[in-house]
């Protein structure tokens, strides 16, 4: 897939879907989406992002190793259920609050910093699994 | 957009949590919390384990904690995100659950300081201790869970744990042996989710105590059988019951020895352990109907694992038969289904989890000190570490379930629940396999520790690092071969919990019993 078209396309077409995934993540507290899917999107975004540039330009843009970024997902997962020990309720209880800022209020809770744990396991995941599936093509 | 708050509150857990209700899901978070710190630092080899022992050290605290106040207080019960039960997931820990969770936890401290040296650095990098703190983290949750469903999750997690560590280092015989594991394994727990489906279709339930209380009412009219029969093939198979058992030694003795120490004390028992929560809590008439199978899946998995140990030369695979000839064990005292039966049941696999880990790690240590696992090359033990082999004598001794060590006990319990019955064959085949398996483990010493070495020995020595947690380990089986009122009576009460479960029912629904 080394076409002039495809690599002219790709980095707009990765932000665009990044941004998207983050939108369906954020989306899926009372509607349609979540982390699983938002997840899905993002990985689809860096795969294609792969195919036009190749998996060092995929790994250097990510930073982070992709299983240290599952890992992190699964700590802040982990950690979501557990801030509910110092409100005496059971864990996995969601717990909410509603700081204002620049006068709008914005509703946090622990159900989106969990939910945010699952899109990073399933981004960090898929993505290892990608790079090594596209890494082993050009053996 | 604001959003006005509905009231939840009849459908919400009200009351303040006791932070000693906390240890019922404390065993799995931390787990899970601290094998993703250990992914998260995988690129630190020298981290790895200074984290993973003291973790491994907090979770069985942790569950010596839980064990104490279920002890005390009776069955103890969470329900995840505040929703009531059957709606919310509970986490419900009897003692049944708890036992089994604490030996798990020793079992894999002891693996954890094995592996300092056993483990080498390309091991660590394949990620050997967050493995291991994942699989533990799916042990627990399946110990500890009070909901069917979940229950599979954790099968989940363990199993892709296991998959992790059994192709550690990725070697051709690994992969092979971890394709009969995986495969075999996947066909079981299919085999598992289709019929919890089914379970859930006919109950509209998932909750093991509103089950446990719904099959009770309504007994009669539903397809309870079925439920029982499917339950028993999948988790026989897990395992490794006759005639299922074939995944077991085609792949035991392929990864590296400590991982197959921590399968062999923590995999089948879950499988165990999930049969006596199914067909003792929820189905007790439907395995009464099934006894006679299970007592003959049992007699024969009994035999046929002794009679494989003595057939093996190789010492990792014959450990491998012992493991089911255990089962064996377990097996014939769930089919005996009386106090004294279940109590054997899980007394034996409370031994076989401690024996089975000591046994694997002392035959990765004779491999090491003598350069081979063959028996045919194997020799010149004694004379290299009289420490060592006496430390393998006990625990060749406790496996056969001779006096004065841990294997004795539950095989007493099982011996005089089927006598009580009647049921004197199977009385002969317990006898029977602890003499075939004193023959296999005799044979064992003999050759590999009696004989003279034929060759010089390569120069190797035993680290304190490898040694202490077999010692500890063989410590144990000594404990409570010696001293078993204390076990004994958890192991009684714990069957009597199971039988009877009306204090776990009461725990999960306050006020229903």
């Amino acid at each position: 897939m080394n076409t002039l078209i495809f690599r002219t396309v790709a980095p707009f077409l990765t932000a665009l879907m990044v941004l998207f995934s983050l939108f369906v993540l954020l989306r899926g507290h009372n509607e349609p989406g979540g982390g699983f899917i938002g997840g899905l999107i993002a990985v689809s975004a860096l795969a294609i992002f792969g195919i036009a540039n190749g998996i060092a330009a995929v790994r250097k843009a990510l930073w982070f190793h992709p299983m240290a970024i599952s890992a992190f997902g699964l700590f802040i997962a982990c950690l979501a259920g557990l801030l509910s020990m110092v409100f005496a309720v059971p864990f996995m209880t969601g717990l909410w609050v509603y700081p204002v800022i620049l006068g709008v209020e914005i509703p946090l809770s622990t159900v989106m910093l969990f939910d945010a744990g699952v899109y990073l396991v399933v981004v960090g995941a898929i993505t290892s699994i990608a790079l090594a599936l596209e890494a082993g093509d050009d053996l | 957009m604001a959003v006005t708050p509905t009231d939840l509150s009849a459908a919400l857990v009200m009351t303040p949590v006791a932070p000693a209700d906390w240890l019922v899901v404390l065993p799995p978070a931390w787990c899970l919390l601290t094998g993703a710190l250990l992914l998260m630092l995988r690129k630190s080899l020298h981290l790895q384990a200074w984290l993973a022992v003291p973790a491994l050290a907090v979770l069985v605290l942790i569950d010596a904690a839980l064990l104490a106040h279920v002890a005390t207080n009776g069955p103890a019960t969470m329900v995840m995100g505040r929703w009531l039960p059957p709606f919310g997931i509970a986490f419900t820990a009897d003692l049944t659950g708890v036992l089994f969770a604490l030996a798990g936890a020793v079992v894999a401290l002891a693996g954890a300081v094995h592996a300092l040296t056993d483990i080498d650095g390309r091991g660590r990098r394949y990620g050997f201790y967050p493995f291991l703190l994942l699989l533990m983290a799916g042990v627990s949750g399946a110990f500890l869970t009070g909901d069917i469903f979940n229950l599979y999750v954790w099968f989940e997690v363990l199993l892709i744990s296991s998959f992790g560590l059994i192709t550690l280092g990725s070697e051709p015989r690994q992969i092979d042996g971890a394709i009969k594991y995986a495969f075999l394994n996947l066909i079981a727990t299919t085999l598992f989710l289709v019929t919890t489906g089914y379970l859930y279709g006919i109950f509209g339930t998932l909750n093991m105590a509103d089950i446990a209380v719904k099959a009770a009412a309504a007994r009669a009219e539903l397809p309870l059988m079925t439920l029982a029969t499917l339950y028993l093939l999948a988790f026989g198979m897990k395992a490794a019951a006759f005639p299922v058992n074939f995944w077991l030694p085609a792949s035991y003795h392929t990864p590296r020895v400590v991982v197959s120490a921590l399968f062999a004390g923590l995999l089948t028992k879950v499988g165990i352990y999930a049969l006596l929560r199914t067909l003792i809590m929820l189905f007790p008439l439907e395995r009464e109907e099934l006894s006679f199978v299970i007592a003959l899946a049992g007699a024969a998995t009994m035999i046929l694992g002794a009679l494989g140990a003595i057939g093996q030369s190789d010492i990792r695979r014959l450990l491998g038969y012992a493991v089911i000839s255990g089962i064996g064990v377990m097996l014939a005292g769930l089919s005996l289904g009386s106090p004294g039966g279940i109590g054997g049941a899980i007394f034996y696999a409370l031994h076989s989890m401690i024996v089975m880990t000591a046994l694997y790690m002392a035959a990765g240590l004779a491999g090491r000190l003598a350069g081979s696992f063959d028996l045919n090359l194997l020799g010149g033990l004694y004379t290299r570490s009289a420490l060592f082999s006496a430390l393998s004598l006990v625990l060749f001794f406790a496996v056969s379930g001779l006096p004065p060590f841990s294997g004795f006990w539950p095989k007493v319990m099982v011996a005089k629940a089927a006598m009580d019955i009647g049921a004197w064959w199977l009385v002969v085949v317990v006898l029977l396999t602890g003499f075939l398996t004193t023959i296999a483990f005799g044979r064992v010493f003999a050759l590999a520790y009696w004989r003279p070495a034929a060759d010089a020995l390569p120069d190797e020595t035993i680290p304190p690092s490898a040694l202490v947690p077999l010692a500890a380990l063989t410590a144990l089986t000594v404990v409570f071969g010696l001293f078993p009122d204390p076990l004994l009576s958890l192991v009684q009460h714990a069957a009597q919990g199971l039988a009877d479960p009306q204090a776990y029912i009461g725990s999960v629904f306050p006020g229903r019993t």
